[in-house]
């Protein structure tokens, strides 16, 4: 059974694209990556608002579009649901006409019963009559998302929907979104820059680079074990260094990075010789303020100064300096009350012990 | 005061903005989406009644009615006759010389609707006639009907081209404008003065209502 959406776009001009995405019906999918990466030209291509040079996209096993044999629907005869950045409401109409507006499939009796049942989903009940100048952001933006549903669309696409409101409204947007999910069984995806919106929201995130995909996964793999270097710097990855694998030893692996050593958990498709890029994450560092005895210290244990100590709130980011030959920055998170504990202020000698499964290893470029 | 001359000046104004309305929605909101080569030239063409002497305009008018071109040889063939000096011939000068004042307000006005609000209609399911009629004509009115105001007044006052094409025929072509002109050549000062005010009158009036018109515009898109 076909039933989702299933996506794949090629063209080297322009705007290159090179991408193949497919999306299952109650499935989020986030669209990730630098802006200008293609991500918004992947929706509108969907959406039939752009016509790639190659390509096909199909839903639930119909064709919208297929460069071979010059099949092109255009837009209003392919049922997808755009939400648009800047929501681009109808502006001289009021929230009722928007979503009314968009079911010209429906017979005209039924749709200002749906279009209010709609508006109330979206907790906009009462505001019916205002038009967009008269709604905040985002209100503007509940319209905009019951207007994408009143045509009852086969898919439901949102360009960088929650980057116009404020924190707080976008916490409650995330609510509707999640809601609606749970409603329609539809494929959604929708295009962010803001990783932490992709992880709260989406089942599956494709980080989208030059017009590529890049990696495609569950959001909590990518952003914290990303397969490639490339990923890694695109999602932020913090202590993110370069290295090159010395020897296999049982069930752990030795690296060589930095002038120094470091034991690693062993991974398929890594040997020695290789180059590789590595990583770990800054919650998973364990700071010591007790400098190790002489020849005791265990393996992965790194001497190091406080370089400098930014509260964060509920956390504490640490930027240490390691000793030695080549000395490193490493970035460590800590609760408040263990950075406190630990005494960590600037200057202050410690220990960073970096534990073996923690140590992400990547494709390095 | 010569009446029929202001009726017919009425009824001429009233028809061109007629065969304005359609001509200039088409033609403004073909300008103002669509994009191709040569879209300069076509804009400098349909802009050239602003510039050009409206004897020039009348000469080249009278030449292509005239029964030694094909548009005269075939109009006389279908009606029996010719063009030149006729209501309807002073009827497709006006038309051809308001292009410009009906069609550029248009095309602004649908100029002004934001791309991604027409996108939006396409991917709320509209087809095309329908986005015209939900979106476009909606938005853009202020623009439409300014364009209109804007051909009828001219209509009202223009000279040169009716002289060429209608020349000054009671009842036929002799427009209000012509009228003024022939009253002073026969010393009628007074009836002139009339006239003269009346159109003065008529043209504040046009003007008023299409900058209050533009103002609104101004408003709902800013």
């Amino acid at each position: 059974m076909d039933e989702g959406l299933r996506v794949s776009l090629h063209q080297d001009a322009t705007i290159p694209l090179d991408v193949e995405i497919s999306c299952a019906p109650g499935e989020v999918l986030a669209l990730s990556g630098p802006s200008g990466g293609g991500k918004s030209t992947i929706l509108r291509a969907i959406a039939g608002l752009y016509t790639p040079q190659k390509g096909q996209v199909r839903s639930k096993g119909a064709i919208w579009f297929d460069s071979a044999s010059g099949l092109n629907l255009p837009a209003h005869k392919r049922s997808a649901g755009l939400v648009f950045q800047n929501y681009a409401l109808f502006p001289h109409l009021d929230a009722l006409g928007n979503v009314i507006a968009a079911m010209d499939h429906l017979a005209p009796e039924e749709r200002t019963q749906r279009a209010q049942n709609l508006l109330e989903m979206m907790h906009l009940s009462g505001l019916e009559r205002r038009r967009p100048a008269q709604l905040s952001g985002g209100q503007q933006q509940r319209v905009a998302l019951a207007r994408a549903m009143a045509r009852d669309p086969d898919v439901l696409l949102l360009d960088e929907p929650f980057s116009a409101v404020d924190k707080v409204t976008r916490t409650t947007l995330y609510d509707e979104l999640r809601a609606l999910r749970a409603i329609f069984r539809i494929p959604i995806i929708f295009v962010t820059h803001d990783l932490d919106e992709a992880a709260q929201l989406a089942d599956r995130l494709c980080l989208i680079h030059k017009g590529r995909v890049l990696e495609s996964g569950a959001p909590s793999l990518i952003l914290t074990r990303p397969h490639s270097e490339a990923a890694a710097r695109l999602v932020g990855l913090k202590n993110l260094f370069k290295g090159k694998i010395a020897a296999l030893d049982g069930a752990e692996l030795v690296l060589e990075s930095g002038g120094g050593q470091l034991r690693a958990q062993r991974r398929d498709g890594f040997n020695p010789g290789d180059a590789i890029a590595w990583a770990i994450p800054s919650t998973h560092i364990v700071l010591d303020d007790a400098p190790p005895d002489g020849q005791s210290a265990q393996a992965n244990t790194l001497r190091a100064i406080v370089d400098a100590v930014t509260p964060l709130g509920e956390t504490v980011l640490v930027s240490i300096l390691t000793e030695g030959p080549q000395p490193r920055r490493l970035t460590v998170t800590l609760p408040v009350h263990d950075a406190t504990l630990r005494r960590c202020q600037t200057g202050a000698r410690v220990t960073a012990h970096l534990p073996t499964h923690a140590i992400h290893l990547m494709q390095p470029g | 005061m010569d009446w029929p001359a202001l009726a017919l000046s009425l009824k001429l104004g009233a028809a061109t903005i007629l065969i304005l309305l359609p001509l200039g929605i088409v033609l403004g909101r073909w300008l103002a989406f669509t994009r191709f080569k040569g879209k300069g030239i076509a804009e400098a063409a349909l802009a050239l009644p602003l510039v050009l002497p409206p004897t020039v305009i009348g000469y080249y008018l009278l030449v292509a009615f005239g029964a030694a071109s094909p548009l005269g040889q075939t109009y006389q063939a279908a009606f029996g006759h010719t063009l030149v000096f006729t209501f309807e011939g002073l009827l497709i000068a006006s038309v051809i010389v308001n292009l410009p004042f009906a069609v550029q307000p248009m095309q602004r006005a649908f100029e002004a609707i934001a791309p991604e609000v027409r996108e939006a209609a396409a991917v709320s399911g509209m087809k095309p006639w329908r986005v015209l009629t939900k979106i476009d004509l909606p938005l853009a009115w202020p623009g439409i009907v300014t364009g209109l105001i804007l051909a009828f007044a001219h209509t009202l006052g223009e000279f040169g081209v009716v002289l060429m094409v209608g020349g000054s025929i009671p009842n036929e072509t002799r427009t209000i404008s012509i009228a003024i002109y022939d009253r002073m050549q026969a010393f009628d000062d007074h009836a002139a003065g009339i006239m003269s005010a009346l159109l003065l009158i008529m043209s504040v009036l046009a003007l008023g209502v299409t900058y209050a018109l533009s103002n609104k515009a101004m408003r709902r898109h800013g």
